[in-house]
């Protein structure tokens, strides 16, 4: 530096206020690099395994504690077969066509019904979220409904919409739209202060403080609501449809409570397998969702 | 731009504070949080409002900013809008750094089509041109710091109709930050603040940050917040903070700051 032979400025004179402004942009540029130095990204592929080695784990656990208990012989292998017997069984069903068809009306319930709760939910959340005063006053309320096993309705249900359909969706609403509409509620209710704050100086007023920022704020906690909500929905369906079963339509609990008369357990096992990953399934592209908007904001620490 | 203009009574103020109170709650509980601030801040001048824990200065900016309402006194803009800007940046994180300054353009009027223009320019101001498309979690803390002064800048433009002028409140707003930063903002406000011959109304606890900013140190009592003497900053700009000067006038401020806080402790 001191054997520099070009000519500089005398370094005692005030530098002039471009050359201390380009100065100031290298110095910024240069903090932001060392700041920003770049986490290390890893293979999708490895990133996938990370996640479907524990499940598949865990899944073998389930069913070599299961066949642990057969050997047991606790019970007749006719009462309680084991994987060895029931997995072909499942095989078998899954590639029957009335399977299918049971299936499908079982999922055309359960999306009418989470549709049906949603909209509800939406609704009853978006009218309660508006006043403190209204928030206290149905908010327990609302969480009570959600406590309130939804078996516990049929009875009611029946009463007034005989075995029907709309028996059915009754049921699936009640259990489903309390966690939508606690959702909501609790997203809005939660929305940072210091958001508010800067909105309000922004001059974000009325529909405009919903739109831009109370709704998406409280999308988190939304999406929670519809996870919870999804699960209630599911296993009130099950419970509708072992109770109400209307004329000859066969869903997935008409197949359930008929390989239970028939004491055909192998079937009824794996019914009760379908169940089980279809409400699994679900759950997980909720977790998508979750994780995706989590990801999107920074939410989680990476 | 930069000479302080003396508070003197005539409407030359771009804020003024006249006999300002604020109480929190009634009764025996009452707290009185500013007693009787009177404060005239002179168009384009740098303000520093220091203060220790408790002297109401962030009460001060909430009234300032129509976010409270005064118990007393008056609050007179003269017809001009605020800018806010706190400790933590406060950016959507649901926008990127290009969204969250088009929300405050759009809603000082400025139309869709030069939103985004508008938005690029605001974040070469702040030096983060190559970042509009990121979200906040992905920056620094300083970098978030400075979108927030480029949302900051967006709300002072105004294009609702009458293009009225904006006061920017800071509310200790590099408080969270390194000392390394925080000397760089420092240059980075105020090259922004000449260039834009801005009105700045600055909170902080730092003594040395009010002296290297500030036109006029105003140094307020805690519980209730009093003005109790103003210091005007007579050192040319730019300024260091670790330069003498700067440490000399600050050693006073701080020495009459120890007295005030000592008063609590008898």
């Amino acid at each position: 530096m001191a054997h520099d032979t070009r000519t500089e400025p005398d370094p005692g004179a005030a530098p002039e206020p471009s050359g201390r402004d380009a100065r100031l942009d290298r110095e910024l540029a240069g903090l932001d690099a060392l700041e920003l130095a770049a986490g290390t990204r890893r293979n999708p592929l490895a990133r996938v395994w990370s996640v479907v080695w524990p499940m598949l784990t865990a899944v073998l656990i389930a069913v070599a504690a299961w066949q642990v208990v057969v050997w047991s012989g606790w019970k007749e292998s006719w009462v309680l077969p084991g994987p060895a017997e029931t997995l072909p069984v499942l095989w078998d069903q899954i590639t029957r066509p009335r399977f299918w068809e049971s299936l499908a009306l079982t999922m055309r319930r359960a999306v009418i019904g989470f549709a049906v709760a949603t909209v509800v939910g939406v609704l009853i959340g978006a009218v309660v979220s508006q006043s403190r005063v209204l928030r206290r006053a149905f908010g327990s309320l609302i969480t009570g409904l959600q406590t309130m096993p939804s078996i516990a309705w049929f009875p009611l249900a029946i009463l007034l919409f005989q075995l029907s359909e709309s028996a059915i969706l009754f049921v699936v609403v009640l259990g489903a739209a309390p966690s939508i509409a606690n959702g909501l509620i609790a997203g809005v209710d939660y929305t940072p202060p210091i958001l508010l704050r800067a909105g309000k100086v922004m001059g974000l007023r009325g529909v405009n403080l919903y739109r831009h920022l109370i709704m998406p704020a409280s999308l988190p906690s939304f999406v929670a609501g519809l996870k919870q909500g999804w699960a209630f929905a599911w296993r009130s369906l099950m419970a509708g449809e072992l109770l109400v079963i209307i004329g000859d339509t066969t869903s997935l609990g008409v197949l359930l409570s008929q390989a239970r008369e028939l004491s055909n357990t192998a079937d009824m096992i794996s019914y009760m397998i379908v169940i089980l990953i279809i409400g699994i399934v679900i759950d997980q592209l909720f977790g998508l969702v979750d994780r995706a908007i989590r990801v999107r904001w920074g939410l989680d620490a990476r | 731009m930069t000479e302080a203009v003396q508070a003197v009574p005539s409407r030359t103020a771009a804020v003024r504070l006249a006999g300002v109170s604020k109480m929190f709650g009634t009764g025996g509980a009452a707290l009185l949080a500013l007693d009787k601030v009177s404060l005239d801040v002179a168009p384009g001048e740098f303000v520093c409002l220091l203060g220790a824990s408790g002297c109401g200065k962030s009460t001060l900016l909430n009234l300032v900013a129509d976010l409270e309402a005064p118990s007393a006194g008056t609050i007179d803009l003269g017809g001009a809008r605020v800018a806010l800007m706190f400790q933590e940046p406060a950016l959507f994180p649901w926008l990127n750094v290009t969204a969250n300054l088009e929300l405050a353009l759009k809603m000082r009027g400025v139309p869709r089509g030069r939103r985004r223009a508008r938005a690029a320019e605001l974040l070469d101001s702040v030096h983060l041109g190559d970042f509009a498309g990121k979200r906040p979690h992905q920056l620094s803390g300083g970098m978030r710091q400075r979108v927030a002064l480029a949302r900051a800048l967006a709300l002072t433009v105004d294009e609702t109709g009458g293009g009225r002028p904006t006061v920017l409140l800071m509310d200790e707003p590099f408080g969270a930050l390194d000392a390394m930063t925080r000397d760089l903002l420092h240059d980075e406000i105020e090259r922004i603040w000449r260039e834009r011959g801005l009105t700045v109304l600055f909170v902080t606890h730092n003594v040395r940050e009010a002296v290297r900013l500030g036109d006029r140190v105003v140094l307020l009592s805690s519980r209730p917040g009093r003005v109790v003497q103003e210091f005007p900053v007579p050192m040319e700009r730019p300024r260091r903070i670790d330069s003498p000067e700067v440490a000399t006038l600050a050693a006073s401020i701080t020495d009459r700051l120890r007295e005030e806080v000592g008063r609590h402790g008898a």
